[in-house]
């Protein structure tokens, strides 16, 4: 076959600055990218959630028109649950697997790159939706028939659907790659049931965002299709029937929840273990509920849906699947309390975070429990009490955890320790402000507070509980600038941290840090769980492979090489997004811009499969 | 930060925490929408399951927060501390903290079901029916004509029953779906499009008590409010036969002109408003008007049905609720040419007033 010469251009060479971020395929540098914009993303949806609690803080306000306030309780939600939570997950699975599994980078550093670029096109296009026309307005949720073009005629809901399906190709991909690394990139004798539990929970995370972003998927693209193209998937004057649009989320929409806490149940395991100086509790136990909890994840979709009139007998089958799935989560609960006992437990601030978490996630599990009851659920449903609780599993859960993780594993990937002062001072005041603005909820809520109202009457009884949620959001809005503050200021002069600053048990403590760009110099082989301990204390040493790569110091090492086509394919994504968007207002013109960035992406796809390998001995790459 | 200092401050967060649950007992039933004060047999029974959860949670939480505090009290690092033994596991512990919280969810989910299917059929399947259908954002209640079995008895934003008996409601939408809830006397179920959803509701206290939107639907969802009035069976029988009597032409000057305006073209209300015994006035946007004068709110719940109350909504109905239909679709508030004067708001306010 004759070779045509192809006009790709020569693979970057950016050792430093921009550029080198554009270009990069480091899986370390990608987490970083990740952590640094879901952050961003966090203080926006922070501050979204400052606006509706500066609103609600008194009877009658008038601070936000209800217009704005939908919108910012749509893109509060929409914000923490896709643009920061899930990222924030994303940012950990990148930085800290491969150096848990003893690789050098993802199965697909190029494909992790695009994940990343086209997180943060999406993250971009919702947020644009602000400037152009006004934001979503139906809730994260988004129920049917409310977002039909007859109840919802702007381009908010366009925004979301677009911005949506995006950010699902981004998880998709960084999905189908963190799979593949696990299975296949772990070193010599790590066989699964040694894994660290992180490890373990990102791949489920990792399965389930698989099987359950296509529910949204198709779910969206019906929707837009009602939208664009005169459609009648949702539309009751059609015959439709609403409520398929809630099967189809919640489908979606539950196990989404548990793809927001299983990352956060990782964490949790890996840092009560190391701060206990203590292996994990049961290992397979806290395993294999982890995998029961995501399996039964898909059981529990209607208990969303408990006043919508599915009738008694599906109300108690989900009813009695919700309090199922309490068990593995209580199991894990135990095991972490069982991992302390008989420790010797020392309260760095990450060990703070991980046993607050245990807390709150005591609090919101029984909460959750109390919901799950559908006929007392009848008066809870979609009232303040259900705000209480999804905000003690997914801030007093999923953040506190998130948060603690970023204690933790700071040192490895900067290379400085965080202050424990003000990281002490910093969880306290995150999480007494986190119960002083959200257990008050639960009391607005059994007093009849309905949720996503802009405005309440005094003397409803909801004025003091309002008011103090209010003053305890501003403190945990304040709680959140400490610790940025205390990350930034760490970040630059924070005390030099060593290899092992916590004397942790798995691979990544094994190497320097920050690590090198190829993470090991030599592939270590595993023996057993917590290999690291195990050299450290019990003499089982992690003997390199013979003959492997890296003998020389790292300098024969080959890493994958910088690349423009991710970026490029994420941009041609970006713009297609917007030509879909606007086909219904400018018809030709849409569909000339969405065909322009669909082949902006195949353009940059081609490239991508086809560019050539720079020689990686003329000294621009290891 | 010292040991002592810390253990306190955990010691603390305890005790918020745990005072913090026995407030919740307090919750003050006197509020109008408060879920504690029940007047029926759904919320009574709703109640109650609420409360046996909510006190196998508490101990629950006692007993493992209890364990957690423990814990990480007893095992603090201490100088003098070795490397704990590195224990694995505990298979007959692990199988018995997996069994104890079965048994204890089979104890909250026996009665749960039962609720569940006490509450979803109701117990007098031949009682009053009357149709709730859910509109932005308002209430319409549809009663079944007392002489007359092809008519209805249309009404907005106040259900009336008779108190100590069994009220079916069948629920529906005509836009987007709505939740239909009197947290005093029953959960909510939602009003979907298209879904024949059901609800039975029984008051056996008379009085008025709230009920409110509980799905968000749409720009002023905060503002879909109704009332329910329970009164005896007498009191309940003559409110519904002199809904059921068509309006009389207003005859009192300023009255008249208002119905003539209300029929005219200029206000146009007759468009969307029907006032059953007008000819012209058939609409089915808004609110039956028919006999407006004897409800104690307008506009869903918010604004007292009173001269003020009126002349301030009709002056500008979407200063008090933004985005509802009267407020973006007459041409009155759209048209600043076809703006009423205050003498034509005077004249609607004193017709409106003569609707009882």
């Amino acid at each position: 076959m004759t070779s045509i010469s192809l006009p790709i251009p020569k693979r970057p060479v950016h050792p430093t600055g921009v550029w080198s971020w554009i270009t990069t395929v480091d899986h370390k540098r990608i987490g970083i990218l990740y952590g640094v914009t879901a952050f961003i993303m966090f203080i926006t949806g922070g501050l979204e959630a400052m606006y509706i609690r500066a609103q609600l803080a008194r009877p009658a306000q008038d601070l936000v028109s209800p217009e704005v306030y939908n919108q910012l309780f749509t893109m509060h939600g929409t914000t923490m649950i896709f643009l920061a939570i899930m990222p924030m997950g994303a940012a950990f699975f990148n930085y800290i697997i491969p150096l848990q599994l003893g690789a050098r980078d993802v199965a697909f550093p190029r494909l992790n790159a695009f994940s990343y670029w086209t997180f943060l096109a999406g993250a971009v296009m919702l947020n644009l939706s602000w400037v152009l026309g006004g934001a979503p307005n139906a809730g994260w949720f988004g129920y049917a028939p409310l977002t039909s073009s007859a109840f919802n005629p702007g381009d908010g809901i366009d925004f979301w659907i677009l911005s949506l399906q995006i950010l699902g190709i981004a998880s998709l991909a960084a999905a189908f790659n963190f799979v593949v690394t696990i299975i296949n990139m772990r070193a010599p004798g790590m066989l699964l049931m040694r894994m660290p539990l992180f490890t373990w929970m990102t791949l489920i995370t990792s399965l389930l965002l698989i099987l359950a972003f296509p529910v949204i998927t198709v779910a969206l693209i019906q929707l837009l299709f009602d939208r664009q193209f005169g459609t009648n998937f949702f539309v009751p004057a059609a015959g439709a029937s609403p409520v398929l649009w809630q099967h189809l989320f919640w489908i979606f929409g539950h196990p989404e929840v548990y793809i927001l806490i299983l990352p956060a149940m990782g964490i949790v395991s890996e840092i009560i273990p190391t701060f206990s100086k203590k292996p994990i509790f049961g290992y397979p136990v806290v395993v294999l509920s982890g995998v029961i909890i995501a399996f039964m994840g898909w059981m529990v979709w209607s208990h969303h849906m408990f006043t919508v009139g599915l009738g008694p007998v599906a109300n108690s089958v989900f009813a009695l699947t919700t309090m199922a799935i309490a068990v593995p989560t209580g199991v894990k609960i135990f095991n972490w309390i069982a991992t302390m006992w008989r420790g010797s437990i020392e309260f760095k601030t990450a060990m703070l975070f991980a046993v607050g978490f245990i807390w709150l996630f005591i609090i919101g599990g029984l909460s959750g429990v109390m919901h799950s009851s559908a006929a007392s659920d009848a008066q809870q449903q979609d009232t303040y009490f259900v705000v209480a609780h999804l905000h003690y599993v997914l801030f007093g859960g999923s953040i506190m955890a998130l948060l603690g993780g970023i204690y933790y594993w700071f040192p490895k990937i900067t290379g400085r320790l965080m202050n424990e002062t003000v990281g002490k001072i910093n969880f306290w005041l995150v999480f007494i402000a986190m119960n002083i603005t959200f257990f008050p909820m639960h009391f607005s809520g059994l007093n009849g507070m309905p949720r996503r109202i802009y405005t309440y009457d005094s003397g409803m009884g909801w004025d003091l509980w309002n008011a103090v949620s209010s003053a305890g959001a501003f403190m945990l809005g304040a709680g959140i600038l400490l610790f940025l503050y205390n990350v930034i200021k760490s970040a630059r002069s924070g005390e030099v941290a060593s290899a092992d600053p916590w004397d942790g048990r798995t691979l990544e403590w094994s190497i320097s840090s920050p690590p090198p760009e190829y993470n090991f110099e030599q592939i270590p082989t595993v023996h057993g769980r917590d290999p690291f301990w195990a050299q450290k204390y019990g003499g089982v040493a992690m003997v390199p492979v013979a003959g492997g790569s890296g003998e020389d110091g790292g300098h024969s090492i080959h890493m994958p090489q910088p690349s423009y086509w991710p970026i490029v394919a994420s941009i041609g994504i970006f713009i297609g997004g917007f030509g879909v968007l606007y086909i219904n207002a400018a018809s030709w013109i849409g569909v000339g811009v969405a065909v322009i960035g669909s082949l902006i992406t195949m353009i940059a796809v081609y490239a991508w499969s086809l560019e050539p390998v720079n020689d990686p001995d003329d000294g621009a790459a290891h | 930060m010292s040991t002592t200092s810390s253990r306190s401050k955990i010691y603390l967060g305890v005790l918020l925490l745990l005072s913090s649950f026995a407030l919740l007992t307090g919750c003050t039933p006197d509020d109008p929408q408060s879920t504690f004060d029940t007047v029926g047999p759904v919320s009574r029974s709703q109640l109650a399951l609420f409360y046996w959860i909510f006190w196998a949670a508490v101990v629950v939480f006692i007993v493992v927060g209890a364990v957690l505090v423990y814990t990480t009290l007893r095992f603090r690092r201490k100088p003098s501390d070795a490397i704990p033994n590195q224990t694995h596991g505990n298979t007959p512990m692990e199988i018995a903290w997996t069994i104890v919280p079965v048994l204890i969810l089979a104890v909250v989910a026996v009665p749960t079901v039962l609720t569940i299917f006490d509450n979803a059929n109701s117990p007098e399947p031949g009682a009053l029916t009357v149709e709730a259908v859910g509109r932005q954002w308002w209430f319409e209640f549809n009663y079944p004509h007392p002489t007359d079995p092809d008519e209805q008895v249309v009404t907005a934003n106040e259900l009336h029953i008779p108190v100590g008996e069994v009220v079916n409601i069948n629920l529906a939408s005509r836009d987007v779906i709505h939740s239909f809830w009197i947290p005093k006397i029953a959960g909510k179920v939602d009003m979907v499009p298209n879904s024949a959803n059901t609800i039975w509701i029984q008051s056996d206290e008379a009085g008025e008590f709230f009920g409110q939107c509980a799905e968000f639907c749409g720009e002023a969802h905060a503002l879909m409010k109704f009332r329910v009035i329970a009164e005896p069976r007498e009191e309940f029988d003559a409110w519904l036969l002199a809904q059921a009597a068509p309006a009389i032409d207003a005859v009192e000057p300023l009255a008249a002109e208002g119905q003539a305006l209300f029929e005219g073209n200029d206000a146009g209300c007759w468009a969307c408003h029907t006032i059953s015994g007008s000819a012209k006035s058939r609409g089915s946007v808004g609110p039956n008007l028919t006999h407006v004068a004897s409800r104690g709110l307008i506009a869903a719940g918010i604004i007292k049905n009173d001269q003020a109350g009126l002349r301030a909504w009709l002056t500008d109905p979407c200063e008090a609720k933004p985005g509802n239909t009267m407020c973006n679709g007459a041409a009155v508030y759209n048209d600043p040419d076809k703006a009423l004067d205050e003498k034509q708001i005077s004249a609607l306010v004193a017709y409106l007033r003569s609707l009882d």
